[in-house]
């Protein structure tokens, strides 16, 4: 028997590489004969472009060629999810080029390409190119962009609105707003941020004349869907012509999902001088203008309760800045996974929610850890801490007050949850919320918040304690219900998974998925491990080369525990069968009476004769002997679907002190309890939970994309945008209920985006709550210490 | 115009011709082929590119190669031993799940080790505040503190000078 590792704390395989610099990260690569690009980016939020003179350019030492719009016949890049649900399709879709032709939407949007021999060279020989510009008025905030006279955007969107979108039974929830007995309305901002993975991105184009043929290495979460997106929308090249890889990611959080222009744009500068590579890697000043943004919502909240504090209506109308032109699920974001999961875990009667997707002269807006469900629970909660704060009760009884109760599941949620168009529906399968709520109460001891206020206000301190007990839709799929017609985005969400036992007994495991840190090396060796009964150093996973794996459509949403396992698991089942069949054959057995347990497949009743995977293995990948009609080796593939999404939920309570004087806030402590299921390695969810935790705080606390009235991004670079540090951060305190997904064979759930979605407003609700004794009921995101002192001082 | 340097680079003495603009990273990256020193800003924010210069951490963005003329320094592939042994800070990294995409990993070894060597004991709040000046985007430096922690409680390892 083999130690058993499918649930335990088993060491990365992964950091073998990391920890000794071995890694291969995109900007690592270095082909024969390999070329640089630099990409010249508009210097204005809004212009036209009446020509670009880049003769002088083209002299300039090292340079191979210069490119610009005009040169490149390919597509606008494809916008992939619309806004759809019950008002219909109807989506203004402006998306970039590969290079910006007449105008340009937004400062840092790529209007010229230089390939040069080294990367300085390519980089000097921008500043010899002469754009003649016609600089326009601009507009960068949503709500604004859409008044009479605000600048326009794009001749097919008049008032700059991509889409008017809205969710819910409005009737009803007018109602339960009219007739409220207290109704508290807010203006809340949920601001820009820039996702910052570690690692820029970046591409390797190369088209090899021989073969007509293009490799691109991509620093992306998704080559499979890439390589169709480029080849069926953008450039018309066949996708058998095409491969992507992504080599090593260092670190993604959503914003290397999609389609960039530079991913076509290496390509064509491939072909374009003959066949040598063309690398090209963002600054990190590139990755702040033109890699995405996430969040940036205006919302007014409008909710209705009873006196006893149940809350009985939630109206809401946000305001969705989606950038100058759309990003490749942009619009998705907002609509299908914010607006359906308004409600969380509340059983609120009457929920409705209009978004208008907005065009701003800013970077484009799309998905980012969490993408939509932070900004729902975001809503939720800070109307749940209103109400009480208005009634006098509780955060945590409200909470209690309202939760849906363990009976409750499947759930449909009033809102319309998640009911597409076509009529697929979806239900909150399961939950039970408040033995988390009561766990993490005891673990912050909040029945002595008083006492601890009153001792941190003898040291100057307002002290104050937020809750977050949010619910979250991940493990995005399943196809029927994402891909459905004017609510999906126009594409499948199985997953995939090939087993190869191959002759020295050693195994070989191909995912769709594509890491960005998980860990998906370790967690689905562990998974084919148990499933198989080999030792888990006998299982390399491999994934990333759309030659080679099997098609899936990569790492987000935290899909891939729940989804990516679901197809490990029937492909390690399709694997066992086989080897049943085959060892019956073996053995001169009928294959029913052939019992299996681990590696051994063993004749019932005479436990003596049994052949192990491994001989099995040996024997049918030589098939020297085979039963009539088996096809040789044991190499399975499965295409896995789900029924539906999984629910991870939990309460996380933040503690902050606010130092009176200079209004800078601490997070003191941090308590997370979550149920994201079981776990495949609890060590690995904890890291998850830990990373998104920061993540959350840093909005709540410090990051946020702030552009000047006329478009330039003010925080350009990690100099102005205020990352989490070490410095400011506590150790988290982690627990866990364990309500397994009935989803999934595993009962796992996903756990990427769990600690984001949560932390966000639990650290809001907490310096709320500090400044309530202030008469302050609410303040804008970030806290940083001029607005929260202005905020103490007024 | 190339400027002619010697430094010994993970034990090794180096001798090379760089243009005086090129920065250390980009010497160590580029020409000597030691990708494991990343980088991640513009602006000597990130930390990614910290390795030890004499025996100081040091963000190898900020310093031109020319500068590291005669200089003694180690890169993250200097820091197991000869014969593979790793480091007790790359064990402890493993080993507390300090790390998830790995990019800022080599750096942050790097400023601990530059910690270490000065103080061998840190208690959580030395350890926060010696790795400021890097960052991670996957963690939330939860297990970064508790590997760093935990390689403090290993020792050095003989003959190493980190």
């Amino acid at each position: 028997m083999t130690t058993e590792v499918l649930g335990a704390r088993v060491k990365r395989v992964e950091d073998a590489r990391f920890i000794t610099g071995s890694g291969r990260y995109l900007d690592d690569i270095q082909l024969p004969g390999m070329t640089h690009m630099a990409i010249l980016r508009s210097p204005y939020a809004h212009a036209n472009i009446r020509s670009v003179d880049v003769s002088a350019a083209k002299a300039m030492p090292g340079v191979i060629a210069v490119f610009i719009g005009a040169d490149i016949p390919y597509n606008p890049l494809p916008m992939a999810w619309p806004a759809g649900g019950a008002s219909g399709l109807q989506n203004n879709v402006n998306t970039p080029r590969a290079l910006a032709t007449d105008s340009v939407k937004w400062t840092g949007e790529g209007v010229a390409a230089v390939v040069a021999e080294t990367a300085e060279q390519a980089v000097d020989a921008l500043e010899a190119i002469s754009v003649d510009w016609e600089p326009l008025p601009a507009v960068v905030d949503a709500e604004k962009a859409t008044q009479p006279g605000a600048p326009q955007l794009h001749e097919n969107a008049p008032s700059n609105v991509v889409f008017e979108w809205a969710v819910g039974d409005k009737p009803a929830t007018d109602k339960a707003i009219d007739e409220g007995e207290v109704v508290i309305r807010q203006r809340l901002v949920n601001q820009r941020l820039i996702p910052n993975a570690m690692e820029v991105r970046g591409d390797i184009g190369w088209y090899n004349p021989g073969t007509d043929e293009y490799t691109i290495w991509m620093s992306s979460q998704t080559p499979h869907i890439q390589r169709l997106l480029l080849t069926a929308f953008v450039t018309g090249i066949p996708e058998h012509k095409v491969r992507c890889i992504s080599p090593d990611v260092g670190g993604a959080f959503g914003s290397k999902i999609f389609c960039y222009a530079d991913m076509a744009l290496v390509m064509f500068a491939s072909k374009a001088i003959g066949g040598r590579p063309v690398k090209w890697v963002e600054t990190r000043r590139e990755n702040y203008q033109s890699t995405i943004h996430g969040r940036d919502h205006v919302t007014y909240l409008e909710v209705a309760a009873t006196r006893d504090g149940e809350v009985t209506g939630l109206r809401v109308k946000t305001y969705a800045n989606l950038g100058g032109r759309l990003s490749t699920i942009g619009p998705g974001i907002p609509t299908t996974l914010y607006g359906r999961i308004l409600s969380g875990p509340y059983k609120i009667p009457a929920v409705h929610c209009e978004v208008t997707g907005v065009y701003t002269n800013t970077t484009f807006v799309d998905a980012y850890r969490g993408a939509g469900r932070p900004e729902a629970t975001y809503v939720v909660e800070r109307a749940m801490d209103l109400v009480a704060d208005e009634l006098g009760i509780d955060p945590a009884e409200i909470r209690r007050r309202n939760f849906l109760p363990p009976d409750a599941f499947p759930y449909d949620n009033p809102s319309g949850l998640l009911t597409a168009v076509n009529g697929s529906k979806l239900y909150i399968d399961s939950g039970n919320y408040e033995p988390a709520l009561d766990k993490a109460l005891g673990m912050i001891g909040y029945g002595d918040i008083a006492a601890r206020k009153a001792g941190a206000k003898a040291r100057g301190k307002l002290l104050g304690v937020g809750l977050s007990t949010y619910i979250e839709v991940c493990g995005v799929a399943p196809s029927k219900w994402i891909g459905a017609v004017g609510e999906g985005w126009g594409a499948a969400m199985w997953e995939s998974c090939n087993i190869k036992v191959h002759l020295t007994g050693k195994v070989v495991v191909t995912m769709g998925t594509q890491p960005q840190g998980q860990g998906h090396e370790t967690t689905f060796a562990q998974i084919v491990a148990h499933e198989l009964g080999v030792p888990m150093e006998d299982v390399l996973v491999q994934h990333s080369d759309t030659q080679g794996t099997p098609f899936g459509y990569g790492s987000y949403g935290s899909r891939t525990s729940n989804v990516g396992s679901g197809a490990a698991i029937k492909a390690a089942g399709k694997i066992r069968e086989k080897a049943r069949q085959y060892a019956a054959f073996m053995l001169e057995a009928s294959a029913d009476d052939i019992e299996v347990e681990g590696a051994e497949y063993r004749v019932k009743g005479s436990p003596d004769k049994k052949k192990t995977i491994q001989e099995i293995a040996f024997a049918l990948d030589l098939a020297f002997e085979t039963p009539e009609g088996m096809e040789p080796y044991l190499d399975e593939t499965s295409y896995h679907d789900t029924d539906n999404c999984t629910f991870p939920f939990g309460t996380h309570i933040a503690l902050v002190e606010i130092d009176e004087e200079t209004g800078q806030v601490d997070l003191v402590r941090y308590v997370a309890v979550d149920d994201v299921g079981n776990k495949i390695n609890p060590m690995i969810v904890d890291g998850q939970l830990h990373g998104g935790i920061a993540q959350g705080v840093g909005q709540a606390l410090w990051e946020g994309a702030v552009y000047s009235e006329d478009g330039q991004l003010l925080t350009g670079s990690m100099l102005d945008y205020a990352l989490p540090k070490a410095s400011r951060l506590p150790s988290f305190e982690l627990d866990q209920t364990v309500t397994p997904s009935p989803v999934n064979p595993l009962g796992v759930k996903g756990v990427g985006e769990a600690g984001t979605i949560a932390s966000t407003a639990a650290v809001a609700n907490a310096v709320i709550d500090a400044l309530s004794p202030l008469g302050i009921r609410h303040l804008d995101m970030p806290y940083t210490p001029p607005k929260v002192w202005a905020a103490i001082q007024a | 115009m190339a400027e002619h340097i010697a430094l010994v680079v993970n034990g090794e003495r180096k001798e090379l011709d760089v243009e005086p603009r090129r920065l250390l990273v980009q010497v160590l990256r580029e020409d000597l082929g030691l990708t494991g020193t990343h980088v991640g800003c513009d602006t000597s924010q990130c930390g990614a590119c910290t390795v030890l210069v004499d025996g100081d951490a040091m963000k190898s963005c900020t310093m031109l190669a020319v500068q590291a003329d005669g200089a003694q320094v180690t890169t993250i592939e200097g820091m197991a031993a000869a014969d593979g042994t790793l480091h007790p800070l790359q064990e402890a990294f493993r080993d507390n799940h300090g790390l998830q995409c790995g990019f800022c990993t080599p750096g942050m070894i790097m400023a601990a080790a530059d910690l270490l060597a000065r103080e061998a004991d840190p208690d959580e709040a030395a350890i926060r505040h010696a790795i400021e000046g890097n960052v991670c985007r996957c963690t939330g430096y939860h297990n970064i503190v508790a590997a760093i922690r935990d390689a403090a409680g290993r020792g050095s390892p003989a003959g190493t000078s980190a």
